[in-house]
């Protein structure tokens, strides 16, 4: 059975078969593939975007769709297992797509479940889809994915999305630039990872004058409560501001991703820069999804 | 010739040998031996030339499972493993790590599927130089093997 669990479960052609049915979705949203099935949505966890556009996505093919957005109203804050809720599910759906606290929730659903289970995020740890979109919004905006300057600003500990791009993109040859304070530095283990496939790397405080090389600006949020110390937090989370200013004498090829929600790294005067890509980001997600329930189908 | 008859004393049974001193009390938690009934016999701070010293656990009539060997190769790598029967060495083999691991160690991240439902724990062996990292099959968290939580239930 086709799952999506992680970024790692997918080779390198995979990766790529998704990115090139997602421009053909791009071409042409509206198709009537799903007919007939039935689309369930489990979000064991409060989400947005992620969970509206995967609806969406199922819709405009045609699926129905069935789930929850608040764990809160379903058998599970009756101490129901996620075993016995996906076990129930799988009676009902054509393929699941969940998110879910703990970690490793979604590795789990995909051994008990008897349909495609696709992984919406799973606590810090794989939010694959969002991995696609961030690979296609670099392949659409850059004409190519490989040899890049890509710059990972902000929170690099916690963030899951900069953890799975990097595994994603390990498959182009990018060199990486990580900016971030202290605290929220990116662990060894992903260095590591870079050391051992091969794949360069800097590393910095400074985000001012710091990136005009770039191709990619990837910028997260600097979340307070990751902080023990808040003087530190109240000293950090300007510095990683990115303004209008600072693109001044950016390369013209260069975009500006983030996952969002945004709160306040990237000022508002930011968004009139033809460089701003993030909302254009969050509606790639639509195709790359409608791509990722395809390829689990088998369709 | 001391040291070959401790060994051959035992009828039938294993012989876990080349423990580092500093494990050989947790092997004998890892087996429960203390709720054990057969004849044991644990030697530690043994002479060694290739360890300096060493501890060796002697069980009679009793040969380990799969789970229990590999929880002896997460602490004491090196060990050996003798199988008596008959007073005979019928076999020996020095402990190594399968490739994956199935309800010997817990995952470390208290948000991690296995510490919260009732599922059991897998984790990849990786071997990265001299190190050994265990990896979560489900949270996919890597830990040193040497800080490893075993599993004891």
């Amino acid at each position: 059975m086709n799952h999506l669990v992680s970024i790692s479960d997918y080779s390198k052609e995979e990766i790529l078969d998704i990115l090139r049915a997602a421009a053909g979705f791009e071409a042409n949203p509206n198709r009537k593939t799903l007919d007939g099935k039935v689309v369930a949505t489990l979000f064991f966890e409060p989400s947005t975007r992620t969970r509206l556009s995967f609806e969406t996505a199922a819709n405009r093919l045609g699926a129905r769709v069935i789930g929850f957005s608040d764990a809160a109203t379903t058998s599970s804050s009756k101490g129901e297992s996620l075993h016995d809720t996906i076990q129930m599910v799988s009676n009902y759906a054509d393929v699941i797509v969940m998110r879910h606290y703990l970690e490793g929730a979604a590795r789990y659903a995909s051994e008990v479940s008897r349909v495609p289970i696709v992984n919406a995020g799973d606590g810090a740890n794989q939010h694959p889809s969002q991995t696609l979109l961030d690979l296609y919004s670099i392949q659409k905006t850059q004409g190519r994915l490989d040899n890049l300057q890509i710059y990972l600003i902000g929170d690099l500990k916690y963030g899951r999305t900069v953890h799975s791009l990097i595994q994603a993109m390990y498959h182009f040859k990018p060199t990486f630039h990580f900016i971030a304070p202290d605290e929220l530095r990116m662990p060894d283990e992903y260095k590591l990872f870079c050391d051992k496939h091969g794949i360069q790397y800097t590393e910095s405080r400074e985000l001012e004058g710091n990136f005009n090389d770039a191709d990619i600006l990837y910028m997260t949020r600097v979340q307070k409560e990751r902080f023990q110390d808040l003087v530190e937090y109240e000293r950090v989370k300007d510095v990683y501001t990115l303004r209008y200013d600072m693109l001044e004498s950016t390369k013209p090829n260069l975009r500006i991703l983030h996952p969002l929600p945004r709160v306040n790294e990237i000022a508002y005067d930011v968004d009139k820069s033809e460089k701003a890509y993030y909302f254009q980001q969050a509606q790639n997600g639509l195709y790359v999804r409608q791509a990722i329930i395809s390829k689990v189908l088998g369709l | 010739m001391e040291k070959e008859l401790k060994v051959a004393a035992l009828r039938n049974g294993t012989v876990i040998d080349h423990l580092p001193s500093n494990q050989v009390f947790k092997v004998v938690s890892i087996l429960q031996l203390e709720n054990c009934k057969n004849q044991i016999t644990i030697g530690n701070n043994l002479d060694s030339k290739r360890m300096g010293t060493k501890g060796i656990v002697k069980i009679s009539d009793r040969f380990l499972k799969e789970d229990e060997v590999n929880k002896i190769a997460l602490i004491a790598p090196n060990a050996k493993i003798n199988i008596i029967r008959n007073y005979e060495v019928v076999e020996k083999y020095a402990l190594t790590l399968p490739d994956e691991i199935r309800d010997v160690v817990r995952c470390m991240n208290p948000k991690c599927i296995t510490n919260n439902e009732p599922v059991g724990t897998r984790f990849h062996v990786i071997t990265d130089g001299d190190q050994v990292l265990l990896k979560c099959h489900y949270c996919e968290r890597e830990v040193l093997r040497e800080k490893a939580k075993i599993n004891n239930n």
